[in-house]
């Protein structure tokens, strides 16, 4: 049975331990119409015996499937001849890679078939030797399968049968249920910090082991960002160099363009919709902005990549300015056109929860509405706002797909917003997409980028709820 | 505000004398005043109407630019289905004469039967250039076409028959926009054009409903190329993260507000949350890498990665949607079960969550529209390569829409503009579907 059927019928057999359950708690009470003597309800007998059997049955399965396939590699490599044992680890790689794929190609009786037509005319022996492997590796697959399967239906009904057995009249059912879902829980709610500590470790790990081969300096304030290593030991140009500057003065080109489009056009947006425009407008408004905000941002980055850039290169032109295809103007425009929505939803909060009566006090004092945004609302929600555009920054420097296809892959280290630049999230994504290995510093500066990206985000956003919270208390 | 004004003006005529100089200011300054007033007006009113047309732009330049995308033209061509050109023997069995079928040349039955056709009476041979050029008019699947049409009507051997077959994309594609010849990126000759307009004249051309786009999968052919590898593999990603995100969101979120302590260990999930959910999706690309793939050795590319990321990537997005749920649920319900002999875990499910579960249900939705539409996370597990079969299981190779949209964006043939308009057009519907059938559902659950 595969792991899918597998867990299909672990879960019709937690659905029947339920039944099971709720049935054999009724018995004891000595039936139906004596339920009132248990000092739990049947059903919560059923939900307890359908935990108890279903929970360390797919705890098992779990591990079994994640070890299974290590087990069944070792298992092989001792079966393998002596010679083919020998092989580095790469090319060993290479040879049960053969296998596997010889194995999932062929069923086993036509295995033993041309193993035995092999045998009869002793034509190929290196041939003879993987298809034998291939026959001991599905056999094995075979066995550790039934030995899976056997062992997860054993754990669920053995902890069925011992659970039962300890019905009573007084038996706690409904206390233990709830200890077993209270610790479920704590569980889930425990990923999220599994998820942070997954990625600070998997990312420092990595850029650790790249700064032991390029000192840490070097990347920090190093101008010059090539990463191609070299394949061969002589090749020309190949050293690779590994200066981030570039790409840290590209993200921030690109982000202060945004910046330049998002924040005026949403800030003017939150302070028109909830100070000046009628419940229409707001009601057409607000699904517009809804649409700005859900449009995912790979349909930004074709529209930044095939319309804007084309149209900003030819008006660039026709101006007698020279514009590269892949300008930072039409990545950060785009880019800002994507983020307006965020900065208008943050300021227009943060203008909400100025208080009215200072409002009122300006407006009676004869101020007009301008007047009183501009002198009165905006400095008072001016802490709210920051952390808007903080947080719209941070938004900014980790967006992706609008520059992995409207920004360009040159390094340039550049103010010119006409020019290509490239991001720390471009390389990122050119660095790992593709097949290489995984030790190279090519792939490890991937994950050094990662880090600082990670950092600059991470802290871009704790300063802006540190100031929105110091704000919050100022009114509170 | 006129009030004010008004009053403002009683007050200079009544006391002439003594404010004179203030009310005047105030009367003098007041038209400049106003006029700030309306430009200050006019400034926010183009911001949102700069923003109702990013929109227009947005949408509309993607659905004309995907629209050629959904028809296509074929050609009617005469296929000769010469023995001898196929390479078959007739005076076999039949059992033999469906074997042969299988494996004869309809590649040369294909060709030769096209320069049949365009060798007219003035220009009796073709040369070998003009072979070409004619081969490259039609699609690479023309040849796959005659062949399905002979193994389903055997008895055509040796006649002519008319076959429709699909035209290449560069030729669609001058079909449907009438480029001038020479165009950059539109590669067809003075030539090309010229028969093109006589099978047009033959009336042998008709643009038909693009079929293929829903039903085929990926390919290097524009005009084969379809979406439903794509969709498959969204649909099985989204699955994963649906039924790992929601239960581990929910669940995380009915702890956090009805069953932790109040004390640092509690503080420091909160925090955890509220920065992961700003912490940049590549990010999370990079987890999947290292973690989920380097250490666990799950498959790459697999929609069971995919989802696992795109699970991690949305739970902040959940829990806090939904502890924000929970929070709305008045206290007095919880005392009122309580005061009945409820336990905290019965007043917590059966009372709490079914009140809660409007917003829950739409911070959900939100959660899952949010990973629907991701890119960057799934280019760094491998999800970017060129897949042609469509994923049957979690396990399997696959891609999902926008890495798709985002592939055939790259592509240099012109004929993959509009398919990645076209392909973006069906993510966004998509979106709209489940963000429609948000609004619907919580409106259902509030009535009750």
């Amino acid at each position: 049975m595969n792991s899918s059927l597998l867990f299909i019928t672990l879960l019709c057999l937690t659905f029947f331990s339920y039944w099971f359950g709720v049935k054999r708690s009724l018995k004891i009470a000595g039936g139906a119409e004596h339920k009132k003597d248990l000092i739990c309800l049947p059903e919560q007998f059923g939900l307890l015996t359908a935990m108890v059997c279903g929970l360390p049955a797919l705890i098992t399965l779990l591990i079994f499937n994640s070890v299974e396939n290590t087990i069944i590699e070792q298992i092989l490599a001792t079966k393998l001849p002596a010679n083919i044992q020998a092989l580095s680890t790469i090319d060993l790689g290479l040879y049960l890679n053969n296998i596997h794929s010889i194995a999932a190609s062929e069923t086993i009786p036509n295995l033993i078939k041309s193993i035995e037509n092999h045998s009869l005319n002793n034509t190929n022996l290196a041939e003879f030797e993987q298809l034998k492997a291939a026959l001991t590796l599905k056999e094995l697959y075979q066995q550790i399968t039934w030995l899976k399967t056997s062992l997860v239906l054993v754990v669920a009904t053995t902890s069925v049968i011992v659970l039962v057995r300890k019905f009573s009249i007084t038996y706690k059912a409904r206390q233990k249920s709830e200890a077993i879902i209270r610790t479920l829980l704590v569980a889930s709610s425990g990923v999220a910090i599994l998820t942070t500590l997954g990625i600070v470790i998997s990312v420092l790990f990595e850029s650790i082991q790249f700064f032991r081969s390029v000192p840490p300096a070097e990347f920090m304030f190093g101008t010059q960002w090539s990463p191609q290593t070299a394949m061969r030991v002589d090749q020309v140009g190949g050293s690779g160099s590994f200066g981030a500057v570039p790409l840290f003065a590209g993200t921030m080109l690109i982000t202060f363009i945004a910046m330049l489009l998002a924040v005026p056009v949403g800030l003017m947006i939150a302070i028109y919709l909830s100070q000046y425009a009628n419940t229409t407008l707001r009601r057409v408004a607000k699904p517009m902005l809804e649409v700005l905000a859900g449009i995912p941002t790979v349909v930004y980055g074709f529209f930044a990549a095939l319309t804007v850039a084309p149209i900003i290169r030819s008006l660039g032109e026709s101006f007698g300015l020279s514009v590269a295809s892949e300008s930072a103007l039409a990545a950060g425009l785009v880019m800002g056109t994507m983020i307006i929505p965020f900065v208008s939803s943050l300021s227009e909060d943060a203008i909400s929860a100025v208080p009215n009566s200072l409002k009122e006090a300006s407006l009676g004092m004869g101020a007009t509405k301008s007047e009183t945004v501009i002198k009165v609302l905006l400095p008072a929600a001016l802490p709210g706002i920051v952390g808007a555009i903080l947080l719209a920054i941070s938004r900014a420097i980790g967006e992706t797909m609008i520059v992995v296809m409207a920004a360009g892959m040159a390094a340039n280290l550049t103010a010119n917003p006409l020019d290509s630049v490239t991001t720390v999230t471009v390389q990122i994504v050119t660095l790992l997409t593709g097949d290489q290995e995984f030790d190279s510093p090519k792939t490890l500066a991937a994950f050094a980028l990662g880090l600082m990206l990670f950092v600059t985000t991470l802290g871009l956003n704790i300063l802006a709820l540190k100031v929105v919270r110091k704000y919050r208390e100022q009114y509170d | 505000m006129t009030n004010l004004t008004n009053s403002s003006m009683d007050n200079k005529k009544m006391n002439d004398s003594t404010q004179l100089t203030i009310t005047d200011k105030v009367a003098l300054s007041l038209n400049k005043r106003h006029k700030k007033e309306k430009r200050f007006k006019v400034a926010g009113l183009i911001a949102v109407f700069f923003g109702f047309m990013l929109v227009l732009t947005l949408i509309t330049d993607i659905t004309v630019k995907a629209l050629p995308a959904f028809h296509q033209h074929w050609v009617k061509i005469d296929i000769d289905y010469k023995s001898n050109w196929l390479n078959i023997d007739t005076n076999t069995t039949p059992e033999l004469l469906a074997k042969q079928m299988q494996t004869a040349n309809y590649r040369k039955v294909l060709r030769d039967s096209i320069y049949q056709m365009f060798s007219t009476e003035s220009v009796k041979k073709l040369t070998r250039q003009e072979k070409r050029q004619l081969a490259k008019l039609f699609s690479t699947n023309a040849e796959f076409t005659v062949k399905d049409k002979l193994i389903a009507e055997p008895e055509q051997i040796n006649k002519k028959v008319n076959v429709w077959v699909k035209l290449d994309d560069d030729v669609d594609s001058y079909l449907k926009e009438g480029f001038p010849l020479g165009e950059a990126g539109l590669r067809i000759t003075q030539q090309q054009a010229k028969w093109i307009a006589k099978l047009n004249a033959e009336q042998r051309i008709v643009s038909r409903f693009n079929v293929s786009f829903f039903t085929a999968s990926d390919s290097r052919e524009p005009e084969l190329a379809g979406i439903r590898g794509a969709l498959t593999g969204t649909l099985l990603t989204m699955l994963v993260t649906i039924i790992l995100s929601f239960p581990l969101g929910v669940a995380g979120a009915i702890y956090l507000e009805e069953f932790a302590p109040k004390n640092r260990w509690t503080d420091i999930i909160e925090i955890n949350i509220n920065n992961l959910a700003a912490v940049p999706s590549i990010v999370f690309g990079l987890l999947g890498l290292a973690v989920i793939i380097n250490i666990f050795e799950l498959p790459r590319s697999a929609p069971l990665v995919g989802g696992i990321v795109l699970t991690l990537m949305t739970l902040p997005t959940i829990i806090i949607a939904s502890r924000a749920a929970i929070k709305a649920v008045p206290p007095s319900l919880r005392e009122a079960a309580l005061g009945l002999g409820a336990s905290k875990m019965q007043v917590t499910f059966s009372h709490v969550l079914p009140q809660a579960m409007p917003g829950i249900i739409t911070g959900g939705i939100i959660g899952i529209a949010q990973a629907l539409g991701e890119t960057a996370p799934l280019l760094m597990i491998g999800m970017v390569a060129f897949i042609v079969d469509v994923p049957t299981s979690i396990v399997d190779s696959a891609t999902v829409l926008p890495v798709q949209i985002f592939l055939w964006a790259d592509s240099p043939e012109r004929a993959f503009l509009a398919k990645t308009s076209a392909a973006i057009l069906v993510l966004l519907t998509l979106l709209l579907v489940i963000n429609i059938t948000a609004t619907i559902l919580r409106s259902k659950f509030e009535k009750k």
